[in-house]
């Protein structure tokens, strides 16, 4: 039996039977036994019911991306089947449940090594709970494919211990009799064996919506503010639990316009402040944003893109935020994006974006979606003290003589001091209006013109300062492929495959798309003429820009039904346009 | 409150810009009687922020030399809250006018009231859109005529106080802006009040409301009772719907303690231990698997 390197399980089944816990819990096991986890989830919109999907891939090396497909197909009804049957592939795995369940006959697919496993009815008749189920199923694939069985004993010891010994010992029992049947009634066929990985000091493993509020807290964030919404809630989650602990404050605000709106008084008051939303919050934040902008006071808004408009797919990955947050608030406002890769990204770049705003006294922007921001994955632990913490440009009472305080003096950076209420010479008024350097309202068009060029003038210096783009060259490639956002890992790996293929291709990866970092994208460009953006919107967010900013004619490959990118799909495509 | 060293005149906290209000504008008065307001309680000229949003009155924070927030229209109160739960230590006082306060950021009110933020809110009320040359307001009558409203206004106006008294409001006074010494008590009574405190201050608009003038207010003013008790809410909300029988009452409606939104947050970080110098592995060591 070989063993396999690259593991992927996919388990499907009704919306509140447990998938999601279970495979929370398997991911667990399986990390703590060493392995390199990465998982992708997609549940209805609804609390209960609906069609909920958890796939994780195990790996021995570091995980790019959810992958293509999957090896192993765990189907807790007739629903999973039905929605997975077309991609199942020859040599996979299909596990469902059967006899007992809504599958009412035995499968048999071609070159497909079908494994019926009675989860209800072990669950009903053996276990008189059906709510036991899914550990059933977690029992069968711990023993088939050799996962964390031991480590998946200690953490329904530790999670269940609260509960009751009781409560342990029937998830034990269930867990039991899934093995148990995979041990004496199935024949195991297929190749998938893990084998242990060597557990690791120094890993954890996060989401990407807690990364992205353990960024704040590294950053030194003291407020924040937001309403609840899907799939961007858990980062307020997160920072509730930890955030007083810092000595922050954290507050739920009646909408997102309100909760910006606390955010920039915070930061006014010169404390780093943040908000998290998803797109209709991030449409109703823009008249706001335009101000802090305006005003030059600091903000970080995380938004978690979901499929829009309107409502539109709150619970499906979309890309499609690029446009508001680029070209967003009317007026020409300055402002700064970046785009998260994966769920360490979601950490530094959090950092990197407070160290920007306070820097550079700008709103800015971080682009996750919604697979990343539910993806949880292994990573490798941040170290506090190594995190660099920039801070803005304070004023310094009496550093200027007898020259009175100007908020926004005109200087050659761009980028002026400022005071902090309570300082003494600092008073101003921090406005939205078009204003002097004393912060007085002037509408003159000198003045203006000024002022507009000294607001984007001082991101000159933005691409040298972030330095968030990757380029990945290589000698003769007939295309380069630029990507953005989570889509990243994905290109990476459709890349190293291409390559594999004797396919020569370069990449490029900003992780800053706003200003874009022109510099980079240019010279990139000008090796590789031929550039492919894959991206999951409609209209080719990224593509468009790249067209309205620089002299290239890139390929768009979009697609947007709610699903992420695949390797293997990117890969098609980067073979296609070598031609 | 945080108060200067140095005795302070009213002209002390004047800044060098001009109002830009029209001659006989009531917010003048709310001005003047605000700035005596801060002279009779020295009030510190740096430890004091005055927060307002859009319209003619939001302008005020120009004209003072305290630090200051010119935001956008309907959130001046989120705004103001957020600077006053980070900055504690700082007055944060809220400006603005009904269209600004009742209309665009009419969703924020209950709220802000409901959490017992520790901030003032002066309202100067004058039942019209100055800034825009005089359409509607919320606090218009009905049938009133505005550039909006040739045939007359359709809506009912909201009634500012029964509002803030309704969600909860800790602190609720009502003035008339040619009532100088009357508008001073009332707003150092909110300065003073720890939590919300409402002061919506009648300052008529002789621009553009030919209906709410000088005039017009000789008649409805109506001092609050000198028995009325200031802690019993019913009796503030009798008080508060005299503006159905056309009055305008004035002067301290209500007024009681209780936990303020600031308070909570410090009861949150104590529950939480909160510590400056929190060592964040321990957050970091919660996600090992």
């Amino acid at each position: 039996m070989t063993k396999a390197n690259d593991l992927i399980i996919r388990i499907g089944g009704e919306g509140g039977e447990g998938i999601i816990s279970s495979g929370d819990m398997i991911t667990q096991a399986a990390a703590r036994s060493g392995l390199e986890v990465l998982t992708f989830k997609t549940f209805p919109a609804e609390i209960r019911g609906g069609y909920a999907m958890y796939q994780i891939r195990f790996s021995h090396e570091v995980i790019l991306s959810e992958g293509s497909g999957f090896n192993v197909l765990c189907c807790f009804n007739k629903e999973a089947l039905d929605n997975n049957r077309s991609q199942i592939e020859k040599g996979s795995v299909l596990i469902y449940d059967f006899p007992g369940g809504d599958i009412a006959e035995e499968q048999n697919i071609e070159g497909v090594h079908c494994y019926p496993v009675p989860m209800s009815k072990i669950a009903k008749e053996e276990l008189s709970t059906y709510r036991s189920k899914n550990m059933v199923a977690m029992g069968a694939i711990s023993e088939l494919f050799s996962i964390g069985a031991i480590p998946l004993r200690e953490l329904i010891q530790e999670k269940f211990g609260k509960k009751g010994q009781e409560v342990v010992e029937i998830n034990f029992k269930a867990l039991d009799a899934g093995a148990k049947h995979a041990r004496e009634h199935l024949k195991k066929t297929d190749p998938f064996q893990m084998d242990e990985g060597k557990p690791q000091k120094d890993v954890m493993i996060i989401s990407g919506n807690e990364a992205i509020g353990l960024g704040a807290l590294l950053a030194g964030v003291k407020y924040f503010s937001a309403y609840p919404i899907t799939p961007a809630t858990e980062v307020a989650i997160f920072l509730s639990k930890h955030l007083p602990k810092v000595n922050g404050n954290l507050v739920q605000a009646e909408d997102e316009i309100a909760s910006l709106a606390n955010v920039i008084g915070a930061s006014y008051g010169g404390v780093k402040s943040m908000t998290a939303t998803s797109g209709p919050g991030l449409s109703l934040m823009q008249e706001l944003i335009g101000m802090s902008s305006m005003m030059e006071v600091p903000v970080v808004i995380a938004d978690v893109q979901r499929g829009g408009p309107s409502t539109g797919l709150p619970t499906k990955h979309e890309q499609s935020d690029l446009f508001l947050a680029a070209l967003g608030s009317h007026g020409d406002a300055s402002k700064v994006v970046l785009s998260p890769e994966g769920v360490e990204d979601c950490i530094y770049l959090t950092t990197e974006a407070f160290n920007i705003a306070e820097q550079y006294q700008v709103p800015v922007l971080i682009l996750s979606d919604g697979s990343l921001g539910f993806r949880t994955s292994s990573i490798k632990k941040p170290d506090p003290s190594k995190i660099k913490r920039i801070e803005r440009l304070k004023y310094e009472p009496g550093a200027n003589g007898d020259k009175p305080y100007e908020r926004y003096e005109l200087t050659e950076s761009g980028i002026s001091a400022m005071s902090h209420p309570g300082q003494p010479g600092g008073n101003y008024i921090s406005t939205g209006l078009e204003h002097a350097p004393s912060s007085a309202p002037r509408y003159s068009p000198e003045n203006r013109v000024s002022m507009t060029d000294k607001r984007f003038g001082k991101l000159d210096t933005l691409e040298d300062f972030v330095q968030a783009t990757e380029v990945d060259d290589m000698d003769g490639a007939q295309v380069g492929v630029i990507a953005w956002g989570s889509t990243i890992g994905t290109a990476r790996e459709a890349v190293k495959l291409a390559r594999a293929e004797g396919v020569k291709v370069a990449a490029i990866y900003p992780k800053l798309v706003w200003p874009l970092p022109l510099k980079a994208l240019n010279a990139f460009a000008k090796k590789y003429p031929k550039t492919l953006v894959p991206e999951v919107n409609k209209q080719g967010q990224l593509a468009s820009l790249l067209r309205m900013k620089t002299d290239m004619k890139p390929i768009s490959y979009n697609i947007y039904s709610g699903m992420p990118f695949t390797p293997k799909m990117i890969l098609e495509k980067i073979k296609e346009v070598s031609k | 409150m945080t108060t200067a060293t140095e005795p302070m005149k009213s002209k002390d906290y004047k800044s060098t810009v001009p109002p830009t209000w029209c001659p006989g504008c009531g917010d003048f008065g709310v001005l003047n009687a605000v700035l005596k307001a801060f002279a009779d309680k020295t009030m510190s000229i740096d430890d004091t922020v005055l927060v307002s949003g859009i319209g003619c009155s939001s302008r005020f924070p120009y004209f003072v030399k305290t630090y200051g927030m010119h935001t956008a229209h309907g959130r001046v109160l989120p705004v103001a809250a957020g600077l006053k739960m980070s900055r504690p230590d700082l007055n944060v006082i809220a400006f603005g006018g009904d269209g600004d306060g009742f209309s665009i950021g009419g969703g924020h009110v209950p709220h802000v009231v409901r959490k017992n933020t520790d901030l003032t809110y002066i309202l100067m009320d004058n039942s019209i859109y100055g800034l825009t040359k005089g359409q509607v307001s919320p606090t218009s009558q009905v049938g009133m005529v505005t550039t909006t409203t040739p045939y007359g206004a359709p809506d009912n106006p909201v009634n500012p106080l029964a509002f803030c008294l309704t969600y909860g409001a800790t602190y609720v006074a009502q003035a008339y802006s040619s009532k100088s010494k009357q508008v001073q008590e009332l707003v150092t009574g909110a300065m003073e009040h720890k939590g919300f405190a409402f002061v919506n201050i009648i300052s008529p608009c002789p621009t553009f409301n030919k209906i709410n003038t000088f005039d017009s207010y000789k008649e409805s003013l109506e001092e609050v009772p000198a028995d009325h008790d200031t802690s019993d809410l019913n009796a503030a909300l009798k008080i508060a719907l005299r503006a159905k029988e056309g009055k305008t009452p004035i002067g301290l409606l209500y007024k009681v303690e209780r936990p303020t939104l600031v308070e909570r947050l410090t009861e949150i970080r104590q529950k939480a231990k909160g510590d400056d110098n929190f060592d964040l592995n321990k957050v970091i060591d919660q996600y090992i698997p």
